[in-house]
């Protein structure tokens, strides 16, 4: 059995990578399948030496390829197991066809995304191409600020993934190097709480179950696949709810309240911009120092990324005095109007009959710095927008021209 | 992962006993009919072959299919024709999907979370191109990690689910529909791949040849991988009647062919001992198996006598390799 | 088929061997007659049947499953017991399905 190794809370200096792997160890999946890609390598290294030293009951597989790692993964939950793997942008691109294999089939694998830009030219520094490029596999989605919020969401995965009403796969994003490789204060549960909080898995169609031999994976044709599709789309819906249930009950646990978005100084900002990940946290201090000049700056932050909480931030756009937005994309959409979280936030918009001024701001691909200053430019962008001048649909933030 | 060990004991042939058809015919088919698998495909064969071995040994089998005609004849929803625990996930990891079920088999037993403690034998069955060719990484990594499981590969030398197009497992010559029998090219230029023989590479415990016109061999054979520890690969002969244009009714005869003038030798390896399983007393011209088959119908026009040649050639080389390899 | 609320989720099948009640015997083309009279009972037909369609009970070869029977001929071609052009003598014989179906 797996050693109990945390008795008592602690706030320790951890990088994303050590804390992801705390979490790994304190949930004790059944069956962890990975591969090493650059930023997500130290998860496994710190999980291995778990494994190495009987502090967890993993089975424990070191496979070939993330494409086979999430494959196995696959037939790991088909069985009953619960299973686990991470891995980054490359990898995660390479698992792509086995993401939606492992939605349609409906498993409840938690997969950590350590984000890095997709390849070429080859970089394997921060940005969401990777999680943007899978976006539409059918997999729950959250984006991490820092380290204890990757280390919170995997914690909360298990439950959100498991879930009957849900029964999907969960993706959790941390921005590579800068959440991943930075250290910064974690605050730890202690390893009976997160036992507690996964609970133990119902085996639902196991494999191993062999008095009652199921088939997982049949081909569907034209008249059924349809209504699969659309059992997906119901269990994200669900996801919706279970989310925000996984969040209060956490926060019950721990203090730290998670929802789908986080609002900072929206009430009444007329400048709002709209960022997933670590830039959040350099936009939370970019906003208090314009607001030291007084100047009404807000940020929403959005964890859920799927499913989309379209509601939630139309309402607290809704609620602001918002003169201009500004969506910030840490990716790309190649010949698309923006980037795909601006895309998300239009269609919030316009389907609840809301029109603002809105621009599409592409920052940090590759890795590329986005400091304070960027920030800066970023609302500077959005005031441009809500003066009416003439403003380009995507504006690149610390580009050389 | 299994524990690495040295040597895994083999129950012997001579221990495996099968017995008489009249006695297997009492055990329970666990695969159904119904499925869709072409009129004669003797895939069907094969399938119900594996299981008169592991029910005549009382074990149940957990089986991860690759795409292709297997898996899409029959698992065609609502139905299915399988009556033990099966999984399809995609092409090209049946072996990385068997051997999570495998790990998660580990797991759970650990946990007593078990839901039955009968025998369990994990099976990742595949055509030749889920294994020759696209599944050819997975399973390797899979060999490599020792897992618990059987490989079984049914190979019946071209992408036929999808319209007959060349695997690595197609013979020189053979025409298919993305290399043709042309005025140019007179089909696949290039020679069979030698898997069997990758896999003793991986030096897994177990590789053997089967063919189900030969199913005394078949049953020994499957038992014998079904009681070994580790990984076992096994080649299997799968005629298609439909890819090869061949008559339906020919198919277990194309089968004995095959053996009977080693274009398909049955053979095992143990622990990296070869062993020839069946040498017949009068080796056959290889133009009795291939005058069976439109595939190679090309190859007996006038001016193409070296084609059949070379084919014989791939043939005999592979036979002498196999004779050598035997006296290692 | 049942509608998207009611359909079990991810398709799993939890009916094992269902595809049963799908008649592959639709598609034969040529039906494999049985004469008991001449069957020795040595199981050949059984064990290279691709589709399960020799029924056997006790020990010996009953009949022929024609609901799901293809028609391939195997059986009958590797018949011990059916070769040659003696056809009285023959356990398996191969015959034109339409001579056995009114409709179409």
């Amino acid at each position: 059995m797996a050693v109990r190794l945390m008795t008592e809370r602690k706030v320790v200096p951890y990088t994303g990578n050590m804390a992801t792997a705390e979490a790994l160890r304190q949930i004790n999946p059944d069956v962890v399948a990975a591969y090493p890609i650059t930023p997500q390598t130290e998860i496994m290294h710190f999980f291995a030496n778990y494994v190495a030293n009987g502090l967890v009951d993993t089975e424990f597989m070191t496979v070939e390829s993330e494409h086979s790692a999430l494959s196995a993964a696959v037939g790991a939950a088909a069985a009953g197991a619960r299973a686990m793997t991470a891995t980054a942008g490359p990898g995660l691109a390479l698992m792509w066809e086995i993401l939606g294999v492992a939605s349609g089939m409906r498993l409840p694998i938690v997969i950590p995304v350590v984000n890095r830009a997709l390849s070429a030219p080859i970089n394997i520094h921060c940005d969401h191409s990777d999680m943007m490029g899978a976006r539409d596999q059918g997999c729950i989605m959250l984006f991490s600020e820092n380290a204890e919020e990757q280390y919170d969401n995997v914690i909360q995965a298990v439950r959100i993934a498991e879930d009957e009403r849900v029964r999907l796969p969960v993706i959790i994003g941390m921005d590579g190097f800068i959440i991943s490789h930075s250290i910064e204060n974690v605050s730890l549960l202690t390893d009976d709480e997160v036992k507690k909080f996964v609970g133990k898995q119902t085996l639902t169609h196991s494999l191993l179950d062999i008095d009652n031999p199921v088939t997982h994976g049949p081909i569907a044709m034209a008249d059924s696949y349809m209504e699969f599709k659309r059992q997906q789309r119901e269990a994200m819906m669900n996801a919706y709810k279970v989310i925000r249930e996984a969040g209060e009950e956490f926060a019950e646990l721990k203090g730290k309240k998670y929802e789908h978005i986080e609002t900072y100084k929206t009430e009444d900002a007329e400048y709002i911009l709209i960022v997933m990940g670590s830039a959040a946290g350099t936009a939370k201090y970019t906003v208090d120092g314009l607001r030291e000049k007084g100047e009404k700056v807000g940020l929403i932050k959005v964890r859920t990324f799927r499913p989309f909480p379209y509601y939630d931030v139309v309402d607290v756009i809704d609620a602001s005095n918002v003169k201009a937005i500004g969506v910030m994309d840490r990716a790309e959409t190649f010949g698309g109007y923006s980037g795909p979280l601006f895309e998300e936030v239009c269609t919030s918009l316009y389907t609840r009959g809301k029109i603002y001024p809105i621009t599409g701001i592409v920052y940090g691909l590759g890795g590329r710095d986005c400091n304070l200053n960027h920030i800066e430019e970023a609302f500077d962008v959005v005031k441009r927008k809500a003066a009416g001048m003439d403003v380009p649909p995507v504006t690149y933030l610390n580009l050389r021209v | 992962m299994a524990q690495v060990s040295d040597k895994p004991k083999f129950v012997t042939r001579e221990e495996v006993k099968m017995p008489p058809l009249k006695e297997l015919t009492s055990m329970r088919d666990k695969i159904a009919p119904g499925h869709r698998l072409c009129t004669g495909c003797v895939a069907g064969t094969i399938l119900r072959q594996m299981f008169m071995a592991a029910e005549a040994a009382d074990y149940t089998l957990i089986i991860a299919n690759a795409t292709g005609c297997v898996e899409v004849c029959t698992s065609i929803y609502p139905y299915t024709s399988w009556k033990v625990p099966w999984i399809h996930n995609a092409f090209e990891n049946a072996a990385a999907t068997i051997t999570g079920v495998e790990a998660a088999y580990k797991a759970l037993k650990k946990k007593g979370m078990l839901p039955s403690d009968k025998k369990v034998k994990f099976v990742a069955l595949a055509g030749d191109g889920g294994t020759y060719d696209i599944g050819f990484q997975s399973l390797s990594g899979a060999f490599e990690r020792n897992h618990d499981f059987i490989y079984v590969c049914y190979d019946n030398e071209a992408y036929m689910n999808t319209g007959i197009q060349r695997s690595s497992a197609t013979p020189r010559h053979a025409s298919t529909t993305t290399q043709p029998a042309g005025k140019v090219i007179p089909g696949k230029p290039q020679p069979k791949k030698w898997m069997p023989e990758i896999a003793v590479a991986h030096g897994i415990p177990y590789v053997a040849q089967l063919a189900p016109s030969n199913f005394n061999d078949f049953f020994k054979k499957f038992t014998k991988a079904l009681n070994t520890e580790g990984p076992s690969y096994l080649n299997i002969f799968c005629t298609c009647p439909r890819g090869w244009r061949a008559k339906e009714e020919e198919g277990i005869l194309i089968s004995k062919l095959a053996v009977e003038t080693n274009y398909w030798p049955l053979f095992e390896v143990e622990n990296g001992s070869w062993k020839i399983n069946y040498k017949p007393k009068e080796r056959k011209s290889v133009v009795e198996f291939l005058k069976k088959q439109g595939r190679f119908k090309h190859m007996f026009k006038s001016g193409n006598e070296h084609l059949i040649e070379e084919l014989q050639q791939d043939v005999d080389k592979r036979w002498e390799r196999l004779l050598k390899l035997e006296q290692l | 088929m049942k509608g998207w609320k009611n359909l079990e989720i991810g398709a799993v099948i939890t009916e094992p061997g269902s595809s049963t009640v799908y008649k592959t015997g639709e598609w034969r083309a040529w039906r494999p007659v049985f004469q008991r009279e001449n069957c020795i009972d040595c199981m050949i037909c059984w064990v290279f049947c691709p589709d399960s369609s020799i029924i056997v009970e006790d020990n010996k070869v009953v009949a022929i499953d024609y609901e799901h029977c293809k028609g391939c001929g195997i059986c009958a071609f590797e018949c011990p017991k059916s070769k040659g052009d003696n056809e009285s003598k023959k356990a398996l014989i191969m015959k034109p399905e339409y001579l056995f179906r009114e409709e179409d």
